[in-house]
C-alpha cells in the first residue's frame, strides 16, 4: 500500500493550557513495497508519526493516505478496523502486549479481531511459529513462563499472523541481545522481500538504516529534517551531527581514512565488506 | 592490605531446585580500582552475578567475600553500603518524588545528617552534571536522566564499588552516551571500582579486565584487547564483536597484513598508514 | 500526556498560603470543617466565605480555573439545593408548580445547605491546589506520628502514599501504550455494545497488572540495595518547620472562630 503525508500537524490537546505540538507539516510518499527507516532523537515526533499510519492518531491538520484509507479531520474514516488489520504495528516492547492464558491464544487474538475464521488462524499460527524461531511446543505454555526474548518472538507472531500489508516497526530490537536483533531484523527483512510488505522501520541504529532500508526520513523537532537513499543521506556528516545524531561508524571510518591518505574520491560504502574492498584497494597509494 | 574488593569462590547459584544452574563454579576476583566488565548473552548469568555481588541473592555453593567480609544475611547489610548498583528500568528504580528526594534516598537509610545530605546532593548532582535537575519530578526527565541521577544516588554514599547492570540497555544512543561519559568522569574523580554488565561489546573496550559468561559459566577472564581478537567464538556465543575488530577482520581476509589488535578508529588508521609507509 | 483537569489539581505558586507549612494548611480545614456547621445565620455565612475568599485571592490562582476545576463537584451542589428546595416544608408557601410547593424555607435551607458544601469544598481544594502531594504525605506523617506508639505504620503508609504518587504518571503512559498497542491489534474500546466494550478492559488489565507487578518487585530490590530496611534508624531530608506565618494563621483562625461564636443567633 502507497502511504501518503500531505502537510501533516499534530497538537497534543489542542486549546488546552497543555497543548503540545508534535508534528508540523510533514509530507513525504512512500511507495508500495519500500523499505522506511524513520531516525530521530526522543521526542523528535517520529512516535507520534508512526501512530497516524494505523489511525491511532488522527492528525489536526492536513491528511495522511494508506493505500484507500484516507485520514484528516474532516473526514472521518468508517472503518478503521480494517486499516488496522492490513498495518502490522509491533511497538517498543511488544512483550508488554500479552495477556492470554496461552501463547496459541495470544498469537490468535489479532486475527480473531479482525475476523479470520479458526481454522485459518490455526494454519496461520502454525506459518508464524517458525518465522519467528518459536519452538511449537511453547504454544500451549502461558506466555509469562517465558523468558523475555521469547515473549517478545511471541508478541510478533501475533502482529504477523494478522497477515499486515504494512509493518509498523518501532525499535523492534530495542533490549534484546546482538543475535536477537539479528534474527528479528533479519526475519522482518526476508519477509519485506519475500512477500513484498511496506515496511516502516523506527530506530537509532544507523547501521540497520544503512543495511536495510531503501529510503530515510530523519526527523528533528516534529519536522523532517532530512530526506532520501541511506547512502546520501548518512554521508552528511555535518548535518547529522548539527541534530546530535550519530554517524554510522564505516562512513565515519570512510571519511577519517580519507582524509589521512589525502583521498579525494567520492564514494560511499553500505557495508564493512565495501569499506574493506576500498581500503585494500587503495591504502598502498598506488592504485589508479 | 591487600584483600581483593570482591572474591568469589567456586560460586553457583540456580533460582529454585528443578531449574538448570543459572551460574556454574564461578570463582574470580575484582581488585580496588578496577574497572571490570561482564559480558554474555541475554540468559548467561551476568545479572545473577550483579545481583549476588550485593547480596539480593544468596549463593546456593560457594562463597563471596567483599572486603574480605564474608556474605551472610548477617554482614549482608553492612556489604550493602560498599556497593552501588544501578539496573536497567530507569523508572523502576526512581524511589523519590523529585530528583533530590531520590538522591537522598539512600542517605536517609543511612540515618545521615541532614546538612550532610544537603551537601552531598549538591556534589553528586555536579558529578553527574544535572545541577538544574534538582527540584524536578522523575516524569519529566529522559531515561538517560533518570539513571544519571540513579548513579548520582549512589555517589552520594560514596561506596568502594559501582556496579551498572545493564544500565543503558534501555536508553537511547544519546543515553546511552551521557551514562558511558558520566562513568568515565566520575571514575576519574574519585577512588570508585566498576562493574559494568552489557552485552555490547562496545562498552567494554574502556575496561580493564572482562570477564565472558556463556550459559552460566565463566568462558573467559581476559583483558579487551585480548578478548576482541576470539571474533569466532565470540560470535559463536551471540556476541556482536566491535566495528573495528570486524573492519580489522575483513580487512585481514583481504590480505592486509595488519600486526596489533586496534581497538579504535585512530589504531586502525595508524596501522594502515604504517603498511602505507613500508611500500 | 491526560493533561484533563484533575479536581484541585497543584497549581505551583509562591503565595503565603503555598508556602505555609502544609500541617498548618491540614489543622486549619480540619478545624474549618468543624466550624462551617456553627454558622446559621447571613452574617456567620458571610464571615466563613470571607475567609475562603481572601485566602483564594491570596494564592493567585485564578478563580476561573479554580471553578472550572470544581465542574463536576457544581452538580452535586445544585442537586443538593433543589433536593432541600422540594423536601423542606417550612415557612410560607412562594411558588406551586402543579402539586409541588416550594416553601421559603425551603429555599432558605437549599441556599445555606449549598453554600456549606461548596465552602467546604473550596477549602479542600484550597490545600490540594497550593500543596504537592508530596507535602501533604509529609504532612499526614507527622501529624500522624503520635499513633506509632500504637505500632500504626506510618512510616510504611507515607511511603506507600508517596511510592503511589510518583508511579501516577509512569502508569498513566503505560495504559496509554498498552491501549495503543491493544487497539492496533483490533480491540474497540471506543464503540460496541457495553458488554463488548466491557471485555475490551481484559487486554488492557491483564498487562497492566503484569508490569505494575514486575515494577514493583524490580522497585522492591533496588530499595533493599540502596539500603533500606524499613522506617527505624532513617534520618529525612524533608523537613517541616513551623514558622511566624503558620502562627499568624492559627492566630487568625482563632479570631475567626471567636468573631464565627459572637455574630451566630
Amino acid at each position: 500500500m502507497d502511504i501518503t503525508f500531505k502537510n501533516v500537524g499534530y497538537t497534543y490537546q489542542a486549546g488546552s493550557p497543555f497543548s503540545h505540538r508534535a508534528l508540523n507539516n510533514i509530507s513525504f510518499h512512500i511507495p508500495s513495497g519500500s523499505f522506511v527507516a524513520i531516525i530521530g532523537h526522543t521526542g523528535s515526533g517520529k512516535s507520534t508519526l508512526i501512530q497516524h499510519l494505523n489511525g491511532l492518531t488522527i492528525p489536526t491538520e492536513g491528511t495522511v493516505q494508506v493505500g484507500p484509507f484516507i485520514l484528516s479531520k474532516e473526514k472521518k474514516e468508517k472503518d478503521i478496523k480494517l486499516l488496522r488489520s492490513k498495518v502490522g504495528a509491533v511497538f517498543q516492547y511488544p512483550e508488554h502486549q500479552l495477556f492470554e492464558e496461552t501463547v496459541a491464544k495470544d498469537i490468535a487474538f489479532g486475527p480473531m479481531n479482525f475476523g479470520v475464521s479458526e481454522t485459518e488462524i490455526n494454519q496461520r499460527i502454525q506459518e508464524v511459529i517458525p518465522k519467528v524461531g518459536l519452538p511449537e511446543a511453547l504454544l500451549e505454555r502461558s506466555p509469562f513462563e517465558l523468558s523475555g526474548g521469547q515473549m517478545r518472538r511471541v508478541a510478533i507472531a501475533g502482529v504477523l499472523a494478522t497477515q499486515p500489508e504494512v509493518f509498523v516497526l518501532d525499535e523492534p530490537t530495542a533490549g534484546l541481545d546482538p543475535r536477537g536483533q539479528k534474527e528479528i531484523m533479519n526475519m522482518f527483512y526476508e519477509l519485506h522481500q519475500t512477500e513484498k510488505v511496506t515496511t516502516i522501520l523506527v530506530t537509532h541504529s544507523m547501521e540497520d538504516a544503512l543495511k536495510y532500508a531503501d529510503h530515510i526520513i530523519i526527523m528533528n523537532k516534529g519536522e523532517v529534517y532530512m530526506e532520501g537513499k541511506p547512502e546520501d543521506v548518512l554521508l552528511k556528516i555535518n548535518e547529522l551531527r548539527r541534530v546530535n545524531l550519530d554517524v554510522p561508524e564505516s562512513i565515519l571510518f570512510l571519511k577519517n581514512y580519507l582524509k589521512k591518505f589525502s583521498l579525494e574520491d567520492e564514494v560511499s560504502v553500505k557495508s564493512i565488506d565495501e569499506l574493506a574492498d576500498y581500503i585494500q584497494k587503495t591504502y598502498k597509494g598506488d592504485y589508479a | 592490605m591487600n584483600t581483593p574488593l570482591v572474591e568469589f569462590t567456586n560460586v553457583s547459584f540456580r533460582y529454585n531446585e528443578e531449574s538448570p544452574w543459572a551460574l556454574k563454579d564461578c570463582s574470580f576476583i575484582i581488585e580496588r580500582d578496577e574497572w571490570v566488565s561482564i559480558i554474555g548473552h541475554n540468559g548467561s548469568g551476568k545479572s545473577t552475578i550483579a545481583k549476588l555481588m550485593n547480596g539480593l541473592l544468596f549463593p546456593n555453593e560457594g562463597e563471596i567475600y567483599v572486603n574480605g567480609t564474608k556474605l551472610t544475611s548477617e554482614t549482608v547489610w553492612d556489604i550493602r553500603r560498599d556497593i552501588g548498583m544501578v539496573f536497567q528500568n530507569p523508572d523502576n528504580q526512581f524511589v523519590g518524588a523529585t530528583v533530590q528526594d531520590d538522591i537522598a534516598f539512600g542517605m536517609e537509610n543511612r540515618g545521615m545528617e541532614r546538612q550532610l545530605m544537603i551537601e552531598r546532593i549538591q556534589s553528586s548532582l555536579e558529578a553527574v552534571e544535572m545541577t538544574e535537575y534538582r527540584l524536578i519530578e522523575p516524569h519529566r526527565l529522559s531515561g538517560g536522566q533518570k539513571q544519571r541521577i540513579a548513579i548520582a544516588g549512589i555517589l552520594a554514599v560514596s561506596p568502594n564499588l559501582l556496579i551498572l547492570d545493564e544500565a543503558t540497555v534501555m536508553l537511547d544512543p544519546r543515553g546511552r552516551a551521557e551514562i558511558m561519559a558520566t562513568v568515565a568522569e566520575v571514575r576519574g574523580a574519585e577512588s570508585l571500582s566498576l562493574v559494568t554488565i552489557t552485552h555490547d561489546l562496545n562498552e567494554v573496550a574502556q575496561a580493564n579486565r572482562v570477564i565472558v559468561l556463556n550459559k552460566g559459566e565463566i568462558w573467559k577472564i581476559t583483558e579487551p584487547r585480548q578478548l576482541f581478537t576470539e571474533r569466532t567464538a565470540l560470535k559463536n556465543m551471540g556476541l556482536d564483536i566491535p566495528f573495528i575488530t570486524s573492519l580489522t577482520e575483513a580487512l585481514k581476509e583481504r590480505n592486509v597484513d595488519i600486526q596489533n589488535e586496534p581497538l579504535n578508529d585512530k589504531e586502525l588508521l595508524e596501522e594502515l598508514w604504517i603498511l602505507h609507509s613500508k611500500t | 500526556m491526560g493533561g484533563s483537569m484533575v479536581i484541585g489539581q497543584y497549581v505551583p505558586g509562591n503565595s503565603l498560603i503555598h508556602r505555609l507549612d502544609p500541617r498548618s494548611k491540614i489543622i486549619v480545614i480540619f478545624f474549618y470543617v468543624i466550624i462551617v456547621f456553627l454558622a446559621n445565620n447571613a452574617a456567620s455565612y458571610g464571615l466563613l466565605s470571607a475567609f475562603v475568599l481572601i485566602s483564594l485571592i491570596n494564592t493567585r490562582i485564578p478563580i476561573r480555573y479554580v471553578i472550572k476545576g470544581l465542574t463536576p463537584v457544581w452538580f452535586l451542589i445544585l442537586f443538593t439545593f433543589i433536593l432541600h428546595l422540594f423536601v423542606t416544608k417550612e415557612g410560607e408557601v412562594i411558588y406551586q408548580i402543579f402539586t409541588l410547593e416550594i416553601y421559603s424555607g425551603g429555599v432558605k435551607q437549599g441556599l445555606m445547605i449549598s453554600l456549606r458544601f461548596g465552602l467546604l469544598i473550596f477549602m479542600t481544594s484550597l490545600l490540594t491546589l497550593t500543596t504537592t502531594p508530596i507535602e501533604i504525605t509529609d504532612a499526614i506523617e507527622a501529624l500522624l506520628h503520635p499513633l506509632n506508639k500504637v505500632k500504626f505504620p506510618v512510616h510504611e503508609l507515607a511511603l506507600m502514599m508517596s511510592i503511589s504518587l510518583r508511579f501516577i504518571p509512569t502508569l498513566m503512559q503505560e495504559t496509554d501504550k498498552i491501549s495503543k498497542a491493544q487497539a492496533s491489534r483490533g480491540v474497540d474500546f471506543r464503540t460496541g455494545p457495553i458488554k463488548e466494550r466491557v471485555k475490551a478492559i481484559v487486554p488492557l488489565l491483564v498487562p497492566l497488572f503484569v508490569s505494575a507487578f514486575k515494577r514493583a518487585e524490580e522497585l522492591a530490590m533496588a530499595m533493599e540495595s540502596r539500603g533500606y530496611q524499613g522506617g527505624e534508624g532513617r534520618s529525612k531530608l524533608r523537613e517541616l518547620k513551623f514558622t511566624l506565618k503558620d502562627y499568624l494563621i492559627f492566630g487568625l483562625f482563632i479570631l475567626l472562630t471567636i468573631g464565627l461564636i459572637i455574630i451566630r443567633q
